[in-house]
């Protein structure tokens, strides 16, 4: 399909699934750097924060996807829009630890790593598909998408499987980190309330069938580790596909629009 | 040097006399090579100072990642702050090699910078309260570094020599992510121009302070005459200040912003600027630690340094899977 060639329930269920897959990529991308400076060595620092640059970058991708049939500029898109407009899943927009990114920041190395990492397995796995996706110009982007993703996921396994196999401080730290990310990251695996109308397109595979691949890659990892596999991921603060949101995103786009929304309409 | 006798056997002196014969004669030291102790303990000095600056150089402009007012200005200034963090990484890396012999590591320069021993560049301890900041820290700061580091890329210390060819690059596009930004802002509504020209009458002092005081008479600090002789440099502080006023005073007029200067302009007859000096006790103080962020940036690295202690431990202890 193109974009003269999708009829509206379809071209709805597009642009459900691009503002998912758009806002996933920019809210984690933000989290990401806010880390900058503050990792735990110089070379993660510049590691991770090409990471943080290459997700704006996918960002960027979906956001002119969604300019490109009528949503209006991609700049209006990322900036503009109130947070229950907001389509990532909740636990992407969670603040990387307390304090800010300014002052006392007392962030998560652990609960990054595993976030990120999850992250990375599910991303990959949507892309996998996506590259098979009905809509051609998405087909497109994921393929782009894929070759700096491959990276990125090999990049947060790495971390993850040395942290869960190295000292009890850090065991039990990525623990933690585990416990807290499982309470949402179902979250991150649902495509939302149009789900039956994307698959139905052929944008994307079902849900179901990619919650397994992530389930058992998952599974698998982490009886590597040593680690037992929680059961199903949750949703317990409710689905971010919804519009439903905590008040880190209010934060998070109050920061990134700051000075972008002074002044719209004129060129920065 | 007589056939068949090693280099060991030479006296210091003659050490010394070839060292500088080779140095003179254009070649490039090694890290492995013999050199004074002196040469070392500069060039230690100089590249962890520069490297803990280009890390440090990062967190001004962080503060601005976030914010940038579109997409493709948050890609940039992503990437500009990516790069500055690799080149303060690739900069350690030398002076870690320097620093291998005297016993010392990653660890004792983050120590130094820490207790406040490791000085970084004037710049980074101050405050960058907008946007129009950004852009000027791109343009103008990156500008006055491609300066003074060009000078540096014929340095004698080959390993230098060789990172500053790969920073310069980097930094020229650095330069030219501020000059869009300023321009976008010139051209753009009162409020952007009176940003703008805010930001330029906040950093003009420390810019002319970036190159450090025009002799030793000021700092009571030979560095730079040692290091000229050294041949890890090539021109003074004031040599350097003169280039930059003459590559970007002219840019800046043609924007039609005003340097908060008023005694500044082109002398004729000496082929001179003449502008009014910065205040060099105040420059003390600030690289001293006492600039106004000076230790909200150092607390950030202090911070995160000993939040993530655990990672590195467990880095060290990691066991094969």
């Amino acid at each position: 399909m193109t974009q003269e060639t999708l009829k509206p329930q379809e071209k709805k269920a597009l642009i459900e699934l691009l503002y998912q897959l758009a806002d996933d990529d920019f809210l984690l991308a933000f989290r990401g750097s806010e880390w900058l400076g503050l990792a735990p060595h110089i070379e993660e620092d510049v590691a991770f924060s090409s990471i943080s640059q290459d997700m704006m970058g996918h960002a960027n991708l979906y956001y002119n996807l969604l300019e490109n049939i009528g949503e209006g500029e991609a700049d209006r898109i990322a900036h503009l829009r109130s947070p229950n407009q907001f389509r990532n899943a909740i636990i992407l927009e969670e603040v990387n630890g307390p304090g800010t990114y300014l002052k006392e920041p007392d962030y998560d190395w652990a609960f990054t790593v595993v976030r990120n990492y999850f992250y990375a397995v599910h991303k990959h796995i949507r892309l996998d598909s996506l590259r098979h996706s009905s809509y051609e110009p998405l087909a497109e982007a994921a393929r782009k998408i894929m070759t700096e993703q491959y990276y990125h996921l090999m990049h947060w396994e790495i971390w993850f499987k040395q942290l869960m196999t190295s000292t009890d401080e850090a065991i039990l730290r990525m623990t933690a980190a585990i416990q807290k990310v499982w309470k949402d990251f179902g979250g991150v695996l649902t495509l939302g309330p149009y789900y039956e109308d994307i698959v139905k397109a052929n944008l994307i595979d079902d849900e179901n069938v990619m919650k397994k691949r992530w389930n058992n890659k998952i599974e698998a990892v982490l009886k590597e580790v040593g680690a037992s596999y929680p059961g199903e991921p949750r949703m317990e603060r409710g689905n971010g596909r919804n519009g439903v949101h905590t008040e880190d995103l209010k934060q998070a786009t109050a920061t990134l629009s700051e000075v972008y929304a002074t002044n719209p309409a004129t060129g920065w | 040097m007589t056939v068949g006798m090693s280099f060991n056997q030479l006296s210091e002196e003659e050490k010394m006399t070839h060292f500088l014969d080779r140095i003179n004669a254009g070649e490039k030291i090694e890290p492995d090579d013999w050199m004074p102790e002196d040469y070392r303990l500069q060039l230690i000095r100089l590249i962890s100072m520069h490297g803990i600056s280009e890390i440090m150089g990062a967190l001004p402009e962080k503060e601005w990642v976030p914010k940038a007012p579109s997409l493709h200005r948050k890609l940039a200034i992503m990437a500009k702050v990516q790069d500055e963090m690799g080149h303060g990484q690739l900069l350690l890396r030398v002076a870690e090699d320097l620093m291998a012999p005297l016993g010392k590591n990653r660890h004792d320069i983050m120590e130094d910078l820490f207790s406040g021993k490791l000085k970084f560049h004037n710049v980074f301890h101050m405050d960058a309260p907008t946007w129009g900041d950004a852009g000027i820290i791109a343009w103008l700061v990156d500008g006055a570094a491609i300066i003074s580091q060009s000078m540096m890329l014929d340095s004698s210390y080959g390993p230098y020599a060789r990172a500053l060819k790969r920073i310069c690059a980097e930094e020229v596009f650095h330069a030219q992510h501020g000059e869009s930004i300023i321009l976008a802002m010139a051209e753009g509504t009162p409020e952007q121009r009176e940003m703008l020209q805010d930001s330029l009458n906040r950093w003009w002092e420390s810019l002319i302070m970036f190159f450090g005081p025009k002799s030793a008479k000021e700092t009571g600090n030979s560095n730079a005459d040692k290091n000229i002789m050294y041949k890890i440099r090539t021109k003074t502080n004031e040599d350097l200040r003169q280039e930059f006023f003459t590559k970007y005073i002219p840019r800046i007029w043609s924007l039609g912003l005003t340097i908060p200067d008023d005694t500044i302009r082109f002398d004729e007859d000496s082929q001179m600027w003449i502008y009014k000096d910065a205040d060099w006790s105040k420059f003390k103080q600030i690289v001293s630690g006492n600039g106004p962020q000076s230790q909200n940036r150092l607390d950030l690295r202090r911070r995160s340094y000993k939040n993530n202690e655990w990672v590195r431990t467990a880095l060290a202890a990691k066991k094969a899977i």
